[in-house]
């Protein structure tokens, strides 16, 4: 019995125990809630006022300038703003980041930025926008332009300014000259190797009774190559005319086609020798490339002419062209502005007309005061663009040595 | 056999092969499937590449099946992508009626543009060459592309030809610490201005002026170079993907279409020149039919 009363206490003291320790741990856990700081409340930041959106004028209708007040928190009040994030947004597509611009640190309370997104706004599209004012703590507010605002084009660009005086420069230049050469002022032209030979090969091929193959390149004219590759095919038609000699101008376009013949035909006119001129020496091929020139090469095989002229615009074809009129052992004249063909020309053609020269090549020919005159006009303008580069490189130079502050480069600067 | 009978064969077997080919296709069979692509491929590659020898046969029917098959191809491109879609889909927008007919374009979406018609009636003015007596209206059509494009063109390349690479080209010829950076720019303006100079006409090319103009050919021919090893790195591996055809093609489940061919081609070419031999004074003629 005594042994049984022993226990009962014992179970009491440690229940007793057990609750005493329950308790005061329960106090230590509670303790840290009655002595936690006080919450501090971060704000978002004020927002950007007076948001405001506008048409960018004389412009082409691809900018829009948008305006906004700088926020009350932002270099006053709590002066914790970050950044501001300009997002642009168009009915019916996903909203898009146009800018972000960090604090103003300076300046006035004013921010203005062009929202051109490289040439992407669409003229008389309406966008809505809305500026994020974005803090150090990452809150952030937003302030939305009411309404919507859409670009519109004027009809001057005065982005383009420069553009115009080039223009204004390079026409003023090129109109003196043709009315220097008009008036029967002799302009000199130093000879280019390619144009002296053009006579020589109509010459040999009317000498071997062979005819004369002309390739206007494989452009449509759109392409300024395939335009003076035309006007040279004029003089090319004249002396085959003169000659009679056979030619042949295969053709990818057709619109070269129509064009080429009507040059043939009215070459063929003026030599006195319209009976000579065939429609069929003027021949549409394919447009395409590859086919194109398997059908030359086609027609190189089975006529041999003696010259073989490749003047326009190229592109892969012209290895292939120029291989095949070497093997023949034609006398072979190409004239074309494509940098990436001349290489090709250079190597399997006797002469090569390249870049410039070919389109030198049509005033040559003719010795038309209007096209002799456009070329010392151009060599002019060639002249000023050398100086230009000259004095832009010194000036950048003397920039970086911080001799001047400034450069040229805004000046050819196209919007 | 005579040239004719070459013709008429030629043109039967391209009729066979394109009837097989469409009649492949509505049974749903893959033409590289059972390997017909692969004996096609085999044969006109062939039939190309043995231009490199002389003119045969083989590269004439070739020749003329690429040419016939592309101009084609382009004619009805043009017309439903371009006279189809763009032209007559602005014109007709909806379903209408004309002179009993009825045209619709609407499932195009677009919406009408009477501005269109201008194109309309300057394509129609070309075909007016086909009667001689208003083909002088054809003209009109050519003056309009001919100066169109004349007027855009000169804006773009002044643009992107003359003054984006002049402002390019104002780079800082010195650059303190950093020596080879001024180096290369000072390459960069004396290589330009020396192949302007090049290009100049109206000036004789002596004296200082023909040394700088010298300077300019030296920079035009190593660009040149560079230019000519590019490209011939890309055509290399235009060829390397038709041998990789070939060789894709001689599998025995194909029936070795590659080898097959080009053992049938030599052997017919052989036996053509040995025929013709000594009739003609070419190399070409020796494989004329």
């Amino acid at each position: 019995m005594k042994r049984r009363k022993g226990l009962m206490r014992i179970g009491l003291l440690s229940a007793a125990l057990l609750l005493v320790l329950s308790v005061s741990a329960f106090a230590q856990d509670a303790e840290p809630a009655e002595e936690a700081p006080q919450e501090v409340y971060d704000a978002p930041p004020a927002p950007v006022t007076n948001l405001i959106a506008k048409d960018h004028v004389y412009d082409s209708g691809k900018e829009i300038d948008i305006e906004f007040d700088r926020s009350a928190d932002d270099g006053s009040g709590a002066d914790d703003v970050e950044k501001y994030e300009v997002y642009r947004s168009e009915s019916g597509s996903e909203e898009t980041l146009v800018t972000t611009i960090p604090a103003m640190v300076s300046g006035g309370d004013r921010r203005v930025i062009i929202d051109d997104s490289n040439g992407g706004l669409e003229n008389g599209a309406e966008y809505s926008y809305r500026v994020l004012t974005i803090d150090r703590a990452g809150g952030s507010s937003e302030t939305r332009l009411s309404g919507t605002v859409s670009p519109s084009g004027e009809w001057f660009d005065f982005k383009k300014i420069n553009m115009l005086a080039a223009l204004v420069i390079l026409v003023f230049l090129i109109k003196f000259f043709i009315r220097k050469a008009q008036r029967g002022e002799e302009i000199y032209l130093r000879p280019v190797a390619g144009l002296q030979a053009f006579d020589e090969a109509v010459g040999r091929a009317t000498e071997m009774g062979k005819s004369v193959l002309y390739v206007p390149g494989i452009m449509d004219l759109d392409q300024v190559e395939t335009v003076a590759g035309i006007i040279i095919l004029g003089y090319v038609s004249k002396m085959t005319a003169r000659y009679e000699t056979d030619l042949e101008v295969p053709v990818s376009r057709s619109l070269v086609m129509s064009n080429a013949r009507e040059v043939c035909k009215s070459s063929y006119l003026s030599e006195g020798r319209p009976e000579l001129f065939k429609d069929d020496m003027v021949h549409y091929l394919t447009d395409d490339q590859f086919a194109y020139a398997a059908g030359v090469n086609g027609i190189m095989l089975r006529k041999k002419p003696a010259a073989c002229f490749y003047q326009g615009k190229f592109y892969a074809e012209s290895l292939i062209l120029a291989e095949t009129g070497n093997s023949i052992g034609a006398i072979q004249i190409a004239g074309t502005a494509s940098p990436a063909q001349i290489p090709f020309f250079i190597t399997a053609c006797d002469y090569t007309l390249i870049g410039e020269e070919f389109f030198a090549a049509s005033a040559y020919l003719s010795q038309d005061p209007k096209l002799v005159g456009s070329l010392k006009g151009q060599d002019w303008a060639k002249g000023i663009i050398m100086i230009a580069i000259v004095v832009g490189a010194l000036v950048e130079t003397l920039n970086v040595l911080g001799v001047v502050t400034f450069s040229l480069k805004p000046l050819l600067a196209v919007g | 056999m005579s040239k004719d009978v070459w013709t008429i064969v030629s043109i039967v077997i391209v009729a066979a092969l394109s009837a097989l080919s469409v009649a492949a296709i509505s049974w749903g069979i893959d033409n590289h499937e059972i390997g017909f692509g692969f004996w096609i491929g085999s044969l006109l590659t062939m039939g190309i590449m043995s231009y490199l020898y002389a003119d045969n046969p083989f590269y004439k029917f070739t020749e003329h099946l690429f040419v016939g098959v592309s101009a084609s191809y382009w004619i009805a491109t043009y017309y439903w992508t371009q006279i189809d879609t763009n032209l007559l889909g602005r014109l007709f927008p909806e379903k209408t009626s004309f002179l009993g007919m009825t045209i619709d374009f609407s499932r195009h979406g677009h919406e009408q543009n009477l501005w269109y018609l201008i194109p309309l009636v300057l394509g129609l003015f070309m075909l007016a060459r086909l009667i001689p007596s208003i083909g002088w209206i054809s003209r009109w059509s050519l003056s309009f592309v001919v100066g169109l494009y004349a007027g855009l063109r000169s804006y773009g390349y002044l643009q992107s030809n003359v003054m984006q690479q002049a402002k390019e080209t104002f780079r800082p010829i010195i650059i303190p610490g950093d020596f080879w950076a001024g180096f290369n720019h000072l390459v960069l303006v004396v290589g330009v201005v020396s192949a302007l100079l090049y290009f100049f006409f109206s000036k004789e090319h002596k004296g200082m002026f023909g040394t700088i103009s010298r300077v300019g050919i030296f920079f035009l021919m190593v660009s040149f170079g560079a230019a000519f090893g590019f490209a011939v790195m890309g055509r290399i591996s235009l060829l390397i993907g038709r041998f990789d055809f070939l060789i894709r093609a001689s599998t025995a489940e194909n029936g070795y279409p590659s080898i097959v061919v080009t053992v049938l081609m030599v052997a017919i070419l052989s036996i053509l020149a040995m025929k013709n031999k000594g009739k003609g004074e070419d190399e070409d003629e020796l494989f004329e039919p």
